[in-house]
């Protein structure tokens, strides 16, 4: 049915740091990796050798520009389907395909009954769907829920793909409807945001935005200052530890 | 937006189909026209095959057409469900209509409850088809008050150049017809024009910097994409006509699809059957192809929110 549930019992979702975020791409590859056999399967490529390859991935990460000289700053940024709370992306699919799952707020598409009408994929903003040529029918992130709740996975590993893969530990899982839970600590810690908020999707997931590049000048400047201080009056046996110092640490 | 030919087929067939159907039935139940067998077979097989042609073209661009009943299900939210039911729903009472005609050479009495039964189930169709669009508010050239009386006109005019180009091919013209097919031809170019005004004066809705969250540190601007070749949302939904180009071709869509069937339509006045015909005919096949381009437009002409994603700076 693609009417919204009125209210989801846990609303599952990914905290994504921009802060720590380097833009590796390991999130995206592992995801793909795990859905071309998983819950949507596959996710095929289409001209995978030649000049124009192209296929469905569920995770996608930009790297952005924001702001010029010492206070912009570069921003990889990951985007995935956000698992709104009001998405059109549900509401308009004909068949009932496209749903918001009740128990935990994970939007899917169910592969047997779509259709690929690709309306869904037009009423998301974010681009979170990608229309599978190769099966015909909508691809989208399904948070994993395939390792998620699988009893035959180790208990570490019962965390979406990219979670699990990304290196910097940029990317967190859980049910930000609970404000105790580490990832509402987190939103809340470090001032996470909604992507277009005024668009009034409600999406779950979260984004922490990067530091700023002023702060990091501050403690730059403050550590060119404390290195400097003992200069002024520094015995021999400083330089000595000086010279020491920035010997062995080459 | 990517302008998929099914898609145009499939809205400029259907909704012209639908304004013959209407047109053919109102005519017939308010006793302007005679319901006879040869207009009968002609004027509603024609509805009926546009019709059938659309929803045929809408199918074929589905991944699963064989899974297409499923989308009767969802009538509830969905207006593209909602719109399939009604399409299924109105062979009903429109193939009752033209069973009068064509069968029994009458639209009176219980004939007339089916061609009014028709003619509200095909404004409904038409009216859902623009639904499906306007309520798209990631495209906020769709998403306008505009856009669904807009397919409701324009189905309504189409059907209304097929239904007189018909009259006049059967030797039974109506003055009074031809003239609302101009008035229809005249609203149409109005709300058409009103609709490219209202879009090139729109504030964009939103910018990259909202899109990401990143404003704060100034101005945004994509340094890598997330891939090699452009993706399924950037082929779909990254289209865009150029203003200059766009600007030319709506020229056209306004001398093809109004200005040119205008004064053909003022043609069939004239006192010569066999004029009156030709005329009639090229005001629907010269509208046929404005209306394309027309289409074409809509599709081209619209924005979709994702763009801020992939280097846009508003939407
Ligand atoms: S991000 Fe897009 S696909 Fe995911 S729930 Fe929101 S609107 Fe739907
Ligand atoms: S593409 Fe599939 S999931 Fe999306 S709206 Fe159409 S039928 Fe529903």
């Amino acid at each position: 049915m693609t009417s919204l549930p009125k209210s989801t019992g846990k609303k599952l979702g990914l905290v994504i740091d921009l802060d720590t975020c380097v833009g590796c791409q390991a999130c995206a590859t592992s995801c793909k990796e795990w859905n071309t056999g998983g819950y949507s399967a596959p996710l095929t490529d289409l001209d995978p050798y030649g000049p124009d390859p192209h296929g469905p991935w569920l995770n996608r990460v930009h790297s952005y520009e924001a702001g010029v000289g010492a206070e912009g700053c570069t921003v990889h940024f990951p985007r995935s389907c956000l698992h709104c709370e009001e998405p059109d992306c549900v509401t308009v699919c004909p068949t009932g395909a496209s749903y918001k799952r009740a128990e935990d707020g994970i939007v899917l598409v169910n592969p047997e009954t779509c259709i690929g009408c690709k309306l869904c994929s037009w009423a998301c903003p974010y681009g979170a769907r990608e229309y599978d040529e190769s099966s015909g029918v909508m691809k989208k992130c399904t948070l994993c829920i395939d390792r998620i709740y699988n009893q035959n996975l180790e208990p570490e590993d019962r965390l979406p793909a990219c979670v699990r893969a990304c290196p910097t530990g940029a990317r967190h899982f859980g049910d930000i409807g609970d404000p105790e839970s580490d990832v509402s600590r987190l939103v809340s810690d470090r001032g996470g945001y909604d992507l277009l908020p005024e668009f009034g999707y409600r999406p779950v997931n979260k984004y922490l935005p990067p530091r700023g590049r002023s702060a990091a000048k501050d403690t730059a400047s403050a550590r060119a200052i404390s290195n400097a201080a003992p200069l002024t009056q520094s015995s021999t046996a400083d330089l000595f530890f000086r010279w020491a110092d920035r010997v062995l640490s080459r | 937006m990517h302008p998929a030919y099914s898609v145009i087929l499939f809205t400029t067939a259907s909704g012209a189909g639908y304004g013959l159907l209407i047109w053919l039935a109102l005519l017939g139940a308010a006793g302007l026209v005679a319901p006879e067998r040869g207009l009968g077979a002609i004027g509603f097989g024609l509805a009926l095959a546009l019709i059938t042609v659309g929803l045929l073209a809408s199918t074929f661009h589905l991944g699963h057409p064989e899974r297409a009943w499923r989308a009767f299900s969802q009538w509830r939210s969905s207006w593209l469900s909602r719109e399939g039911v009604m399409a299924v729903v109105t062979y009903a009472p429109a193939g009752l209509a033209a069973i009068g005609w064509v069968a029994f050479e009458t639209a009176g009495g219980l004939w007339a409850v089916a061609a009014w039964a028709a003619i509200a189930c095909a404004l409904l169709t038409v009216y859902c088809t623009g639904m499906i669009y306007a309520s798209l508010r990631t495209i906020p050239q769709w998403h306008q008050p505009l856009v669904t009386p807009l397919y409701l006109v324009l189905g309504l005019m189409t059907g209304a150049l097929l239904t007189n180009a018909l009259l006049h091919a059967f030797g039974t013209p109506l003055a009074g017809f031809s003239w609302l097919v101009i008035a229809l031809l005249l609203v149409g170019l109005a709300l058409k024009g009103a609709y490219w005004r209202a879009i090139a004066h729109a504030a964009p809705s939103y910018n990259a910097e909202d899109a990401t969250g990143l404003g704060r540190f100034g101005k945004v601007r994509p340094l890598d994409p997330p891939h090699t070749q452009p993706n399924y949302v950037q082929r779909e939904m990254g289209y865009h006509v150029a203003r200059k180009h766009a600007q030319k071709l709506q020229k056209m869509a306004v001398l093809l699809g109004f200005l040119a069937p205008l004064m053909c339509t003022a043609l069939t006045f004239a006192p010569s059957v066999e004029l009156g015909m030709s005329a009639a005919i090229a005001a629907v096949l010269i509208a046929g192809a404005g209306m394309v381009l027309e289409r074409w437009l809509f599709f081209a002409q619209a924005q979709h929110l994702v763009t801020l994603y992939y280097g846009a700076e508003t939407a």
